[in-house]
């Protein structure tokens, strides 16, 4: 059985398995797509009910939500005409805010786009060399701080740390705003300070923990031991370990990212800040479930397509899974 | 083969066995709190009883060690008796996790074939959302109740407890002792669970406590954002929402279960590291 396909995967090994990881993930997303579809059907209630949420409920008015959501058309119809849809960015009406859910979510995303931003580069920025010092001095008093620090980070949901941080310095010592997103520039970075530092102290702690390990393994490397006997000054050593250290930490990125969508949603939901995550709670509550699908939707793709970057990555950046993945 | 043995000869308990002071402490802080999670609605059996005359009083008030939260309730009293709501779930959650990673782990890891690969997809699709996410909007879609919530939650914690037990078996599955057991023809259900799991009991057990620490953070999460516990009810998450807005008036209301959360998360984390590095010596990453 030699056909063109399994001549062309024995010669051309990497580029199968790019496919085959490729192919893997749009599988993945097609499965959530019809669990996220049929969300809105196994919803409880009368889905027409659902559908017009707070508006008076005439005949025209349910005819007209048939007639939008193609109720009377078959089921798989009814899943391939929404999934056009949303792969045109079009995923219909929010219930609760009367607007598309396209103009909804955009409305939301800079505040979001920033607050993970600011947590991103805070937990980076801290948690990165951190991490490296800790593992250079091993049992040193640095270390055993970034082990309680990342015990902390690890087990502390963000909205505890939240209020907390909130108590201590927006009112017992009112350092900082209680709430809000700010007017903009300046005053936005103001109002996502706290909010970014409860949510990177977990994010830090998932890096740190990440950093540490893999600086830990590249230190006990034959090169390090040479480097350091031929006399290399010691920050020369430790920028040579960590660039090899850095892929094991860039693989890191989906759980980070899988962390970050849960920590977002309750930085939000803690100081108030009218972004994706409060977006996804206030529709959760309120069954706006074309908001909901969006969101999901969104979030899944994300992940997907930056847990399939994050795998590529580290084929392309290790020649040595290279080789791996190739001889199988 | 001679020398790993020497080597793990050498390794041999050299060390007396002891307990790190912040294990003891951490362990000290899980059985408080064990305690007032089974006899805390004794202690405070009206904890949720409202009365609108005591209401936002602050800490230390006659009566109310850290005084009320805005419908009067006592929040020393709603503290203690939100404990078993807080903890029972997260407990139940990695048990279930724990038994449903058993099981498939066991089954994929030993049978293998298409089984293996049914339930490799499974938890690749697991894997593939949030966690949290994945709770907020079943659960809230849905309106789960308490024990809706446990059972999802179960099966949201279980592809990482069936990755690590089948792991752990196909490991086991290749030494000779289970090659004897083959040749003694015993069944394979009593290889599986008789013979191979034993071996893997150290990795699920680390696991399983690590899971107490991730499943008390969703559950109070999920009761924080309005999901999964009902309101009005004793619940430590429910607590911080409903006392976010009197933080001036009683911030004990909220630093109280707040800093509750935190400890016992980080007791029940630092416990399940320790059980890691005893008990593997491997640990987790």
């Amino acid at each position: 059985m030699t056909t063109p396909l399994a001549r062309a995967s024995r010669a051309r090994p990497l580029g199968r398995m790019l496919v085959v990881r490729v192919l893997g993930t749009v599988a993945i997303l097609l499965v959530l797509s019809v669990i996220v579809f049929s969300m809105m059907h196994l919803a409880p209630g009368d889905i027409v009910k659902n559908l017009l949420g707070n508006r008076p409920s005439s005949p025209e008015a349910a005819a007209a939500i048939r007639a939008q959501y193609n109720l009377d058309q078959p089921l798989y119809m009814q899943y391939l005409i929404w999934l056009g849809n949303a792969l045109s960015g079009d995923f219909g009406q929010s219930i609760r805010m009367q607007d598309s859910v396209t103009n909804v979510i955009g409305a939301r995303l800079p505040i979001t786009a920033a607050l993970t931003s600011v947590a991103f580069v805070l937990s980076i920025v801290v948690a990165i060399p951190l991490g490296v010092q800790s593992a250079v001095r091993s049992g040193s008093w640095i270390d055993r701080f970034a082990t309680g620090f990342g015990i902390v980070g690890l087990s502390a949901p963000t909205f505890a740390v939240g209020l907390v941080l909130l108590y201590a310095l927006a009112f017992y010592l009112p350092v900082f705003p209680v709430y809000g997103a700010g007017s903009g520039g300046l005053d936005t970075l103001y109002h996502l300070a706290l909010p970014g530092i409860s949510l990177a102290l977990g994010l830090g702690a998932i890096i740190l923990k990440f950093t540490r390990t893999a600086m830990l393994r590249e230190l006990e490397s034959d090169y390090v031991t040479f480097g350091r006997a031929r006399g290399l000054p010691e920050s020369q050593v430790q920028r040579i370990a960590l660039r090899n250290a850095a892929i094991p930490i860039i693989t890191g990125a989906s759980l980070v990212l899988t962390f970050l969508v849960g920590g977002t949603v309750l930085a939000e939901a803690t100081f108030a800040l009218p972004g994706l995550g409060t977006l996804l709670q206030g529709s959760v509550l309120f069954k706006d479930i074309p908001v909901v699908q969006a969101l999901t939707l969104l979030v899944a793709v994300v992940i997907a397509v930056i847990a399939l970057l994050a795998d590529l990555a580290y084929i392309f950046l290790d020649p040595r899974i290279r080789a791996k993945e190739a001889s199988q | 083969m001679t020398d790993t043995v020497a080597i793990v000869l050498d390794q041999a308990p050299k060390k007396r066995f002891r307990l790190p002071l912040e294990v003891l402490l951490s362990l000290v802080l899980l059985g408080a709190a064990a305690l007032m999670a089974a006899i805390g609605t004794l202690i405070a059996p009206d904890a949720t009883s409202q009365s609108i005359l005591d209401a936002l009083l602050p800490p230390g008030s006659p009566g109310h060690l850290l005084g009320t939260d805005e419908l009067g309730r006592d929040v020393l009293a709603l503290t203690i008796a939100g404990t078993s709501s807080a903890l029972v779930g997260p407990v139940i959650v990695a048990l279930g996790s724990m038994l449903l990673g058993i099981l498939l782990g066991t089954i994929a890891g030993y049978v293998r074939g298409p089984v293996d690969f049914l339930i490799g997809r499974w938890t690749d699709l697991l894997f593939s959302l949030p966690m949290l996410l994945a709770a907020i909007v079943v659960a809230g879609v849905f309106g789960a109740g308490y024990w809706m919530t446990v059972v999802l939650l179960i099966v949201l914690f279980s592809p990482s407890d069936i990755r690590i037990v089948r792991a752990g078996v196909l490991e086991q599955a290749a030494r000779p002792f289970v090659e004897a057991a083959q040749m003694l023809s015993l069944s394979k259900a009593r290889i599986m669970f008789g013979q191979v799991l034993p071996n893997v009991s150290s990795l699920i057990i680390t696991n399983a406590m690590l899971n107490v620490a991730f499943a008390l953070v969703a559950f109070s999460s999920l009761s924080f954002l309005g999901v999964g516990v009902p309101a009005g009810s004793a619940d430590w998450g429910r607590q911080l929402t409903d006392g976010r807005s009197i933080m001036m008036d009683n911030p004990a209301a909220v630093l109280v279960p707040a800093l509750l959360i935190i400890g016992v998360a980080c007791a029940a984390n630092l416990v399940g590291d320790w059980l890691g590095q005893t008990m593997t010596r491997t640990g987790r990453v």
